[in-house]
């Protein structure tokens, strides 16, 4: 695959549909939230989507993807189908952790998805063990792993840096930079507020570029992957983004302004490639209308099969505690 | 083979236990610190980089946590690592990885990914260490579902526990007593495996069950010999595995004896030795003839001066005082 | 609340009858309190509570026999109010009773006891100590495991303690009703039940037999010279010295102080001799005199009057019959010169002592008359060797010597 993007319809239009999908798959959950179908956190990715869509485009099947607990994104992006993930949503069998999990922990071994992590900076020593292996066993593919500018602060980020540099680990370093740690701006929580300066510590390559965009992201990725793949070591990318919601489902969002906030939905990641598209005569508003149809589809699709979903027998409450064998 | 018992010490086995792991599966690695170049910090692994390479017996940067959940990852991913963490005082620096992942991953991902991850660790005390290198954790870890806990108090099982280790799908913990180290015994040529679910009945008696392991599995066979030369049968339960607990052979042991002590280098306050006895006042009250007792390290960091530190351990004379306090009280 | 059973007084003992209730309801009782006559084959026998409180019910009446274990009364414990009476059905559906040191201290608020005295309320460490093992084998096996020596850990009664325990008979079916007993002993039922003992004994000990004899001179002398000073209340019979000779020379022979239970010989650190006493219509009886060994001679001589005279009239107590670690059988006067005696099952050993005769002796190399007595002993060859009985029969013979000071 080429590490350079080639904005066509055809790309154009999958980048839009992918983002759309999100974020209408998480404005159902919070409606099936608030009607308390779903419970617990519920952590959106409202704003970001342009980060997990762009990044997506630059890996293959082979590959494998670390996420965070605002995973939501990272899964629908990767290919994980909407259906086990509603059902995930509202705790069913069905679902892509059997409903073990719940929103933070979507998992999904056939893509090579290693679950939302929800231990800020917890995913990324596994990235690097994933990669590890990968070296060992799957030539070429590459880890991604997806963090918040918040886990910069944990040790653990540290730790994985140093550890992919100097074994030249295939790990992709994605810092989802949102600007707040929870409630905890950035410039109070960190010395260097230009994470991505970070990786200079370890010898790491590393760029910062606009994560509203999907296209600059994607671009960004791909060069980081194909260095990646050439044997460079790991790369490191932070990405500038915003959430345009809440932190979980019940934040006042002290921390932050009304102001604030509409400035980055200006920049809205899908507003504007939806617009640029439109402007650019590169697709019409009817197969906008068609897109949109489409996704809306999808998502009743996936909310009737999680509906229709089953509950796991308490009897198998403590089955997969331990495994009885390595699956293949 | 020679029909002759093999004579080894308990590193030597843990260090040829590696060694026929490496060779028989090119998925296994070591990775910890000071494994390599510096051949181990209790020598175990002295040697084996030489004979393996730097890519299977992996020196890491003083990062547990990094380290261990590469570990981790890596098992996820097809690999079928070692790690070695220096003393399990350290571990406390990985406990996030160890508990939040291998120990979740598997179930919270409703079996989509096992983490077959076999952890060793140096454990207890008995060296003059002091605080920070000499307590004993296994018994905290045992507190933790999705994760297997062995703790091998024999030169057999410190040679034949870690293959068991590597094929059980599951995050498997070890925990190597520094003072065994040194210890050496012989090896029944006839043993090529042993089990990492039962626990083992080491010397057999009828009047109190001693039921310890690790470093204190030593203390309980001279406690029971000093005891037979007093006309009392002390049985010891050497419990092999921490978790999950072979419940079926420690009630076994003491429904034939009726009284049990418990000896456990782990701190006394909610230690696995207070597991056992919660299991046994649970399932085997009506069995009981006296009252379960406990033989636990005193409750304070382990001190440096040798009197202390001696003081603070299970002691040979205390499971001796105690077991005759229960049977023959007068 | 507690319940009042029906005890097991002997080894053969199945059932019982009461004969009188000494309580009404409502009294207040303790520990140690005679409060029913039962009946058994082997006598009337005066029977002890061992619990503090009050009689809330009697739940069997004067005259019926019931089988070892069966409730007989239900006491209210302190500061439990003595509730009303449960409709029976009730009580069958109830939760076994928690263990009384579990219970709840005594709160001021609660109604009183209805005893105008104070109520006195037992400490949880007065509760006997019985391990979780022996307390279920005494329940399988229909013991009181309260009334038993404990060896175990902090005086605790332990699994063997049990299983050294006499065995509680097997249960009856469909025992005969008796009508009202007299207080007493009833001829026919104590020859079954010395039948079923001795039986026993011969079929399953495999005694063994020794004798001495023993010049009763200083020990004549001496009690004389005793009872010379003393009003007729207060003198000595020769009995006194054999119980005490008897208990010293246990003290120094333990082995035969003590129980055969399951295949083991189990000491009693206790030293309690059975006296057999015949009775005047008939049948023979050995009520235990405790702790003979910690007796003065005089308490001694109180004890043995009080026993011979209350089994003679049919008042012994419960524990009485069953404490007895070792037992004595003495002919008395114009009788036999010896007797070879049968063990009382689950003892070990019986003493048995002839009539004191005037025969030919040798002191100091001449023959002269001297008060002889035949002391023999019977022990049971599962728990000591003939070397140990000789020890103890020597050491009877050297103490028999050595009259106590007064």
């Amino acid at each position: 695959m080429s590490d350079k993007v080639h904005l066509d319809h055809a790309h154009g239009l999958t980048l839009l549909r992918e983002m759309e999908r999100i974020r209408r798959f998480e404005a159902k959950c919070v409606e099936l939230y608030q009607a308390q179908k779903i419970r617990g956190f519920l952590h959106l990715y409202d704003g970001e989507e342009a980060v997990a869509v762009g990044v997506m485009q630059a890996l293959e099947e082979r590959d494998a993807v670390v996420a965070t607990y605002r995973d939501h994104g990272h899964a629908l992006a990767r290919g994980v189908p909407m259906g086990p993930l509603m059902a995930e949503m509202l705790g069913k069998v069905e679902g892509c952790s059997r409903g073990r999990g719940g929103s933070m922990h979507f998992f999904d071994a056939a893509s090579r998805f290693y679950g939302g992590n929800a231990i800020v900076g917890g995913g990324l020593p596994v990235a690097v063990g994933i990669a590890m292996a990968d070296k060992a066993l799957r030539d070429g593919a590459v880890t991604a792993c997806f963090f918040g500018e918040g886990a910069a602060g944990e040790g653990e980020f540290h730790e994985s840096m140093n550890l992919a540099e100097i074994w030249k680990l295939p790990v992709l370093f994605v810092c989802e930079n949102n600007l707040y740690a929870m409630g905890v701006p950035l410039e109070i929580s960190e010395a260097q507020t230009d994470v991505f300066r970070k990786a200079e510590g370890y010898r790491m390559p590393g760029e910062r570029i606009d994560g509203m965009d999907p296209v600059q992201v994607e671009a960004a990725a791909r060069r980081a992957v194909a260095s990646i793949r050439a044997g460079n070591g790991p790369y490191f990318l932070e990405c500038r983004t915003y959430r345009f919601r809440a932190h979980s489902m019940f934040d006042a969002q002290l921390y932050r302004t009304r102001e604030e906030i509409a400035l980055w939905k200006e920049r809205d990641p899908i507003a504007r490639l939806r617009r640029w598209l439109l402007e650019t005569h590169m697709i019409s508003d009817h197969e906008i209308a068609e897109l949109e149809a489409a996704i809306a589809a999808e998502i009743d699709e996936a909310v009737a099969f999680a509906e229709a979903g089953t509950l796991e027998d308490v009897a198998d409450l403590e089955r997969f505690v331990l495994m009885d064998e390595v699956p293949q | 083979m020679s029909a002759e018992p093999i004579r080894m010490t308990y590193r030597e086995a843990c260090r040829q236990a590696i060694r026929d792991a490496l060779s028989a599966d090119p998925r296994t690695f070591v990775m910890g610190e000071d494994v390599g170049l510096y051949g181990g910090c209790y020598a175990v692994t002295k040697g084996l980089i030489d004979e393996f390479g730097p890519d299977r017996i992996r020196d890491t940067p003083l990062a547990e946590s990094a380290f261990v959940g590469a570990g981790i990852g890596a098992a996820m991913a097809g690999m079928r690592p070692i790690v070695e963490i220096m003393t399990c005082n350290f571990s406390l620096l990985a406990l996030d990885q160890i508990m939040n992942n291998a120990a979740t991953i598997p179930h919270m991902s409703g079996g989509q990914f096992a983490v077959p991850l076999v952890i060793r660790m140096a454990t207890g005390a008995g060296r003059q260490l002091a605080a920070q290198h000499s307590h004993s954790l296994e018994g905290w870890y045992a507190h933790i579902p999705g994760i297997k806990v062995l703790a091998p108090g024999t030169i057999e099982d410190a040679r034949f526990m870690l293959k068991a280790a590597l094929a059980d799908p599951n995050p498997v913990l070890i925990f190597e007593h520094i003072v065994l180290y040194n210890a050496e015994g012989d090896l029944d040529p006839g043993v090529s495996e042993v089990d990492i679910a039962r626990a083992k009945i080491r010397r057999p008696g009828r009047d109190v069950s001693l039921v310890t392991y690790g470093n204190s599995l030593p203390k309980a066979l001279d406690a029971a010999a000093e005891l037979a030369g007093q006309g009392i049968e002390a049985e010891v339960v050497d419990l092999r595995v921490l978790r999950p607990l072979d419940d079926a052979t420690i009630f076994e042991s003491v429904g034939r004896t009726r009284r049990c002590i418990i000896i456990d280098e782990g701190w006394r306050s909610g230690s696995i030795s207070a597991e056992i006895a919660a299991r046994l006042a649970d399932e085997m009250f009506f069995e009981l003839d006296a009252p379960v007792r406990r033989i636990c390290a005193r409750e304070v960091p382990v001190p440096y001066a040798a009197h202390l530190e001696e003081a603070a351990l299970p002691r040979t004379a205390d499971i001796v005082a105690t077991a005759k306090a229960l049977v023959r009280p007068q | 609340m507690s319940d009042f059973t029906m005890p097991s007084l002997g080894a053969d003992m199945e059932s019982g009858t009461v004969a009188e209730w000494l309580v009404k309801p409502g009294a207040q009782v303790h520990k140690g309190d005679v409060i029913a006559v039962v009946e058994t084959h082997k006598g009337a026998i005066e029977v002890e509570i061992f619990d503090e409180g009050v009689i809330e019910e009697l739940l069997v009446e004067e005259g019926e026999e019931v089988p070892v274990g069966t409730v007989l009364a239900r006491l209210a414990k302190a500061g439990e109010a003595a509730a009303p009476v449960a409709p029976v059905v009730e009580e069958a559906r109830r939760e076994p009773e928690p263990e009384p040191e579990l219970r709840p201290e005594p709160q001021p608020t609660r109604a009183p006891a209805p005893s105008p005295e104070p109520v006195r309320t037992t400490a949880p460490g007065d509760r006997a100590k019985v391990s979780p093992a022996a307390r279920r084998r005494a329940a399988e096996r229909g013991i009181d495991s309260g009334t038993l020596h404990g060896t175990g850990i902090d005086g605790s009664v332990t699994l063997a303690d049990v299983e050294a325990a006499p065995p509680a008979p097997q249960h009856q079916e469909a025992p005969p009703k008796a009508t009202k007993v007299r207080r007493g002993f009833d001829p026919v039922q104590m020859r079954k039940g010395i039948a079923a003992a001795m039986s026993r004994s011969k079929r399953e000990i495999p005694h063994y037999y020794l004798a001495t004899t023993i010049d009763m001179s200083p020990a004549q002398a001496w009690l004389r010279e005793y009872n010379a000073a003393r009003d007729p209340d207060e003198r000595l019979l020769p009995a006194v010295l054999y119980l005490r000779a008897a208990a010293l020379a246990l003290k120094e022979v333990p082995q035969l102080n003590g129980f055969w239970e399951k295949d083991a010989f189990a000491p009693s650190a206790a030293i309690h001799i059975g006296w057999a006493i015949s009775l005047r219509g008939g049948g023979l009886i050995a009520p235990a005199i405790r702790d003979v060994d910690k007796l003065s001679i005089a308490d001694l001589m109180h004890a043995l009057k009080d026993v011979v005279a209350r089994a003679r009239s049919g008042g012994l107590r419960s524990s009485e019959m069953t404490d007895a670690t070792f037992t004595i059988t003495s002919l008395g006067e114009r009788s036999a010169e010896s007797v070879g005696g049968i063990i009382y099952p689950p003892q070990v050993a019986i003493l048995g002592l002839g009539s004191v005769v005037e025969r030919p002796w040798v002191a100091d190399g001449a023959v002269v008359p001297r008060p002889l007595v035949q002391a023999s002993l019977a022990a049971d060859h599962r728990a000591s060797d003939g070397h140990v009985g000789g020890l103890f029969l020597s050491t009877f013979a050297r103490l028999m010597q050595e009259p106590p000071k007064p």
